[in-house]
């Protein structure tokens, strides 16, 4: 390099410092992204937007929930709808607050009605944007929807879209679990079905010596914490203010879990498979003997993933601890329909809403658990009807449907996510998840901290 | 006093001066060469440098509206996720460009020195999977990287993976997505290169033959040098390429059940700032320390190679 080569250089260097010396000194605002942001509003300033009767309305819904919306539109020939088919946020897609940010910016485009399969939603959806945004939701006991309507779910079901004392969204479907087994199996192999978390481990332990290759769990789904570890009680996010949450997984209630777990996959009858991948379909599928799962894998994973024949399936009760006088079991999903606070057409919106959630036509038909009370019974008369299942499920589905432990909150982090990131890739490096729980803690805070959460120790 | 002759460099040079703009204006070659390039110019103000210059300005301001200097920069840096995601895209980078630069250029010489007879053929095969577009590809490797739905899953397990889960671990995603980008985009590359090989002249060729260069000697001082600006204008495209990478990690991290971070890549991070935390400010941030690292890059390759000089 020549000497003015070399002089250009440092002098093109020297610059660019100055450059951003300039630029550092320059700064008269915070770079704090919460410090412009409102904090949520309160409903009590929910102001609709002026409403245009008779227009069309824009239902945003996944492939599953269109029929409904369609069935609607049939039976109600004059509303005016269009329908859009999104992922409905499963596995972890991120599309509808994708857009409503974009929405939120440019001043429109929001769907007046959105479905989502993913209740942590709730989160953001019901909290206000930077600058004083309205939320995306519009709080629907304020005028929107019957307060005969709300009471009529089931107890609890609306207790993940209630916000401050206002509800945000209403509830499509329950996702409480139970412990699914094969009757016919259990017979075959003399087993009686366990009613405790002890009795299902000394099952499990059973099972892989006299029966290997037959499994009573699963561990590598993202919703496997949902399964175990809200069961067990164990506060992954518990939410102590809006934006406040309290994580910790190294207490009792989650090293018992996790111990438990790492127990039954070191034996071999909890797999580390999901339970939606091709291999695990292809070779695992008929050698499921028990799986603690949500109501919704009867219809969508047995019946029509598995092809499980008919008369084989049963449901028990959700399992306790011996120690515990209660049992609890977790929620695995149950979509929520919002409603849109911009919508100018609040009044078609809550009809459509209403029917989808509530009426027997559509919803005593639907492959999951309705989550409203009246659907639920109807619902439940069908699944007997249709002879699938070796017993009547109805009882256990009820009971389990009010056993929802309250103390692991929606977020606006999935707990799926995080687990499936941090703890799956380390089973299936022949880590123990009790090995990994604080590392898996860790994401939980960083993640939440991430998105403007305080995080507390409890 | 020398005359210039009329050929001569700056004889031509006088007389483009003494024709002055206005006969350069009223061109009719010239007129159409503007209207061609005018296009491209508009789509580039419209969707390269507009958007760009918001992103910087987005970038050193908050959601207020005033300045922040570097203060989105400096919160980025310290995200606990900005490492390991620049971190798997320099792995990613390094892997990829080497092989590619290997590979490509390897494949070209050999296709045109001994393999001419059947190298239409085998161009032809190699440009084919380039015609399957990005998100395509990824999904049909994704098939072929389960072991119980693969036609090569006899091989996937002789390396001891039984399961889609074992394939795609965390560690294994720089090379996986190596031999996804390879198997996309080298064939066009080859096709170029091999372009390229044939703009050499044969009498150069011939020469160094005789002059007693063997197969190795005129590649490596014959057809690499001549080669050196197809070799950076690859360089410089992967590399862009390469540090956009958002389509692959996602699509695994959704087939995979969310098993893949969510913010492997400085892209998917970026994403999360903007549409899960609502952060534009600092996803503009996280794009423009791509652009400058991208830009500064290139700028080294551009000189180096004097990919800009005419010969």
């Amino acid at each position: 390099m020549s000497t003015n080569d070399s002089k250009r250089t440092r002098r093109a260097a020297l610059t660019a410092v100055l450059a951003c010396a300039a630029l550092a000194a320059a700064a008269c605002g915070s770079a704090d992204p919460g410090a412009g942001a409102a904090e949520p509003r309160a409903a009590a300033a929910f102001t609709p937007a002026p409403q245009e009767t008779g227009g069309e309305i824009l239902v945003w819904a996944d492939a599953t929930r269109v029929p409904a919306v369609e069935q609607y539109q049939k039976a109600h020939p004059d509303a005016k709808i269009k329908i859009v088919t999104y992922s409905g946020n499963a596995n972890g897609a991120n599309d509808l607050q994708t857009k409503v940010q974009l929405f939120d910016r440019t001043g429109s485009g929001w769907p007046d009605v959105a479905f989502s399969t993913t209740f942590g939603d709730v989160a953001w959806a019901s909290a206000g944007g930077a600058q004083g945004r309205q939320p995306y939701a519009a709080p629907v006991n304020r005028g929107v929807i019957d307060k005969s309507v709300l009471d009529g779910f089931a107890t609890g079901a609306l207790d993940p879209c209630t916000v401050g004392g206002d509800v945000y969204c209403v509830r499509n479907d329950l996702a409480q679990n139970v412990l699914w087994y094969n009757k016919k199996l259990m017979a075959d192999f003399g087993y009686e079905v366990p009613t405790t978390w002890e009795e299902y481990r000394a099952l499990g332990e059973k099972v892989a010596k006299e029966h290997p290759g037959y499994l009573v769990g699963t561990a590598g789904d993202p919703w496997a914490p949902e399964v175990y570890f809200w069961a067990s009680q164990c506060p992954a996010s518990t939410l102590t203010a809006p934006k406040k949450v309290t994580v910790d997984l190294g207490g009792d209630k989650c090293t018992r879990m996790a111990t438990l777990v790492d127990s039954l996959i070191a034996t071999g009858s909890i797999s580390k498979e999901s339970v939606f991948g091709a291999g695990f379909i292809k070779e695992k599928a008929d050698k499921i003997l028990m799986l603690p799962g949500p109501s919704w894998y009867g219809q969508v994973l047995f019946a029509s993933t598995f092809k499980t024949p008919d008369k084989q399936i049963a449901a028990a009760s959700p399992l306790k601890f011996s120690a515990e006088p209660t049992n609890y079991t977790g929620n695995v999903g149950g979509g929520v329909w919002f409603i849109s606070s911009h919508s100018k057409n609040l009044k078609a919106a809550a009809d459509l809403v209403t029917w989808v959630t509530t009426s027997n036509d559509y919803q005593a038909t639907a492959g999951t658990y309705p989550a409203f009370k009246q659907a639920a019974t109807a619902w439940l008369e069908k699944q007997k009807e249709s002879g699938y299942f070796a017993e009547d499920v109805s009882a256990v589905f009820t009971e389990a449907a009010g056993l929802v432990w309250p103390g692991w909150s929606a977020t606006q982090y999935s707990q799926e996510a995080i687990y499936a990131s941090t703890v799956v890739p380390a089973l299936n490096e022949g880590k123990t998840i009790t090995s990994v729980l604080e590392t898996w803690e860790t994401a939980i805070k960083n993640k939440a901290a991430s998105l403007g959460y305080t995080v507390e120790s409890p | 006093m020398t005359t210039l002759p009329a050929s001569a460099p700056g004889h031509r040079s006088g007389a483009r001066g003494t024709d002055g703009p206005a006969h350069r204006a009223g061109d009719p070659s010239r007129r159409m060469g503007a209207v061609f390039v005018s296009g491209y110019v508009v789509l580039l103000l419209a969707f390269g440098v507009l958007p760009t210059v918001y992103a910087v300005w987005l970038s050193i301001s908050n959601s207020r509206g005033q300045l922040v200097g570097l203060g989105n920069f400096i919160r980025t840096f310290a995200d606990y996720r900005f490492l390991s995601a620049f971190g798997h895209v320099l792995l990613y980078l390094v892997i990829w460009l080497g092989t590619l630069m290997g590979l490509v250029v390897g494949l070209a010489l050999m296709l045109h020195g001994r393999m001419r007879r059947t190298s239409a053929a085998l161009r032809f095969l190699y440009y084919i999977p380039g015609a399957l577009a990005g998100v395509a590809s990824v999904l049909l490797w994704l098939i072929m990287l389960d072991p119980a739905a693969s036609p090569a899953g006899w091989l996937l397990r002789a390396f001891g993976w039984e399961t889609l889960a074992q394939v795609i671990a965390p560690d294994h995603l720089p090379a996986l997505f190596t031999v996804i980008a390879f198997w996309t985009g080298a064939g066009g590359w080859i096709v170029i290169m091999y372009a390229a090989l044939n703009n050499i002249p044969d009498e150069v060729l011939e020469a160094a033959r005789i002059d007693g260069a063997g197969v190795v000697q005129t590649a490596l001082r014959i057809q690499l040098p001549l080669l050196r600006k197809w070799i950076a204008y690859m360089l410089i495209l992967a590399f862009a390429a390469g540090t956009q990478l958002f389509v692959e990690p996602q699509l695994v991290s959704t087939v995979s059940w969310g098993m893949i971070s969510d913010s492997w890549s400085p892209n998917q991070l970026s994403y999360l700032y903007a549409f899960q935390a609502g952060d534009f400010h600092g996803a503009a941030a996280l794009a423009v320390n791509l652009m400058v690292v991208g830009l500064a890059c290139a700028s080294v390759v551009v000189f180096r190679a004097g990919l800009f000089e005419r010969d």
